[in-house]
């Protein structure tokens, strides 16, 4: 069988990921560490382990609504007004997915048409242009910079506004940069959109996670709510990314429409992982704050670290990275990352692997213990001096 | 500042100086300067590190005594706690609400050890009314720390 022939040409046309190969470099490695996976390094809380525990002990292993048990939505609903002052009803507005990454794809899949373009501000999380692709769009990369600190301008997207474009992608608090949208910028790309048919996909995978700042959404705008499809779960704020817990809101029409093809595809979510997501929106927001104020700890420590190795290191206001710059070394992200993993074990990511922009900067994760975060920096201490002795 | 530092302390004083004051957003010198004064105002007591004597070839017991105290005119339960809490063998007391006052928590070497400390020294206090020891078979978790370790998950590669 040549599988090279039944193959779909679009799936065989998306580049594998520019991480894997660190992982399984380190694999190997005795004493390595990874400042590479993006992922949490708590433990799910044990009252929300718990409340999954118990709904098996009570039998609840049955499918739920396909839109997600009513409970969830409905906290889901008090979650989103609580915390970010949205308003969406619990029934038609919201639908329980399986992680961030299905709301994702289904709002790509209910928008696009052959042809259509999505613009997608990079450096940003590599899902979005290959599922793009998948749906026969084009996606549209803008670069962010960093002496914007890596906002999105009203200028850039303005330029990057063609007749086909049918939906931007807002990826903020940004993974891999940190950076954060406040109002006023939110506020200068709503001018932009006003008359335009452009569709708003809104990340906000990192929501919960900012330091100094509340997060504002691109729903909270006046007239931006008709547009904008708010893409959120429980991985981050909750430290739950093997539960699979996500959901999307937006108008009805759209919700409804995805609805329709997440019963098709994955008739509902994890029905045990429902249970326990009550259970973190009902009485977890003690735990964000306790992991945001361990996170903010250490986000100020290795970025100070990186500063004081000489390395310009823009300030993260959201999610868990850093995003230094390693232009100084005279070496391409990728050379950084190979190098530095050979000499001294430790793992981060380049940053073209997030698209353009990322050139020049590599990604650290803070999500690690600060006895690795101080171990890390102490080897890229070692390493840039024997880069300066050369 | 504030309970900041000492949070960070409780959690792990092996911190050094430098972490310490990236992480609260200060300098090294005002880290430093802040626990001098945390130490001379008995603020932070000391620092101790928690050890699973299980683990290794030594021989340790613990034990809970429920200890009741006739209190004294004056000074409450605070004499007779200080005369408990001075012996070396004692680890821990508090006063208690309820059923009885002391809670008196005792390690040595051996059961013996413990059951003579209990028999010769404690109960024989005058203002001692009562005592009810408990020995502590295993333990899981002091001080947030997990005495089992937990078994790693299967390592998985996630592009994110």
């Amino acid at each position: 069988m040549d599988y090279g022939k039944v193959m779909c040409g679009r799936v065989k046309s998306i580049p594998p990921s520019g991480i894997r190969k660190y992982f399984d470099l380190l694999q190997g490695m005795e004493g390595g560490i990874s400042l590479g996976i993006g992922e949490p390094d708590f433990q799910t809380p044990w009252h929300i382990r718990d409340a999954g525990i118990y709904s098996l002990e009570k039998g609840f292993t049955k499918y739920t609504p396909n839109a997600g048990l009513s409970d969830l939505r409905q906290a889901v609903a008090r979650y989103l007004k609580r915390r970010f002052d949205l308003e969406y009803a619990p029934v038609g507005q919201i639908l329980v997915t399986v992680g961030g990454s299905e709301g994702l794809d289904l709002a790509f899949r209910c928008l696009i048409e052959p042809g259509d373009e999505v613009i997608i501000p990079t450096p940003s999380f590599v899902c979005y242009g290959p599922l793009v692709s998948m749906m026969h769009g084009v996606p549209v990369y803008v670069e962010t910079h960093a002496e914007n600190e890596f906002r999105l301008t009203p200028e850039e997207l303005k330029a990057a506004i063609t007749p086909r474009t049918k939906a931007l992608v807002l990826p903020f608090p940004c993974n891999p940069t940190g950076g954060i949208m406040d109002r006023k910028d939110l506020a200068a790309l709503g001018e932009v959109l006003k008359g335009t048919d452009i569709m708003v996909i809104s990340d906000e995978i990192y929501a919960e996670l900012t330091y100094g700042q509340k997060h504002v959404s691109m729903a909270n705008l006046n007239g931006m709510y008709e547009r904008t499809i708010v893409v959120n779960g429980f991985s981050k704020a909750y430290s739950m990314t093997g539960w699979r817990m996500g959901y999307v809101c937006g108008p009805k029409e759209l919700i409804g429409a995805m609805t329709k093809l997440h019963q098709y595809g994955i008739m509902s979510a994890p029905t045990t992982s429902q249970y326990a997501a009550i259970e973190a929106m009902e009485h977890g927001d003690g735990d964000i704050e306790a992991m945001r104020s361990e996170y903010d700890g250490r986000r100020r420590f290795l970025v100070d670290g990186f500063r004081k190795l000489g390395l310009d290191c823009f300030e993260p206001r959201g999610a868990f990275y850093t995003f230094p710059c390693i232009k100084s070394t005279g070496l391409t992200s990728e050379e950084f990352c190979d190098r530095f993993l050979a000499a001294e074990r430790v793992a981060v990511i380049p940053g073209s692997a997030f698209g353009p922009g990322g050139e020049g900067y590599v990604r650290a994760c803070y999500a690690a213990s600060m006895k690795d975060l101080a171990e890390a920096l102490s080897r890229l201490e070692r390493f840039l001096a024997r880069r300066g002795e050369k | 500042m504030d309970t900041k530092l000492l949070q960070l302390l409780e959690n792990d004083p092996t911190m050094t100086h430098a972490q310490l004051a990236a992480m609260t957003g200060s300098t090294e010198t005002e880290v430093a300067e802040t626990i001098a004064r945390y130490e001379k105002e008995h603020i932070i007591l000391g620092y101790k590190t928690i050890v699973d004597w299980d683990r290794t070839q030594r021989e340790a017991v613990t034990a809970l005594i429920e200890v009741k105290v006739t209190p004294q005119r004056g000074d409450g339960f605070d004499r007779i706690a200080q005369r408990i809490y001075q012996y070396d063998e004692v680890e821990s007391v508090y006063l208690m609400s309820g059923a009885f006052d002391l809670t008196v928590i005792i390690s040595g070497r051996t059961l013996k050890e413990v059951a003579q400390f209990v028999g010769e020294k404690l109960a024989t206090l005058e203002d001692v009314t009562g005592t009810a020891t408990h020995f502590i078979l295993k333990k899981y978790k002091e001080k947030h720390l997990i005495f089992p370790v937990q078994e790693p998950q299967e390592e998985r590669f996630v592009f994110e």
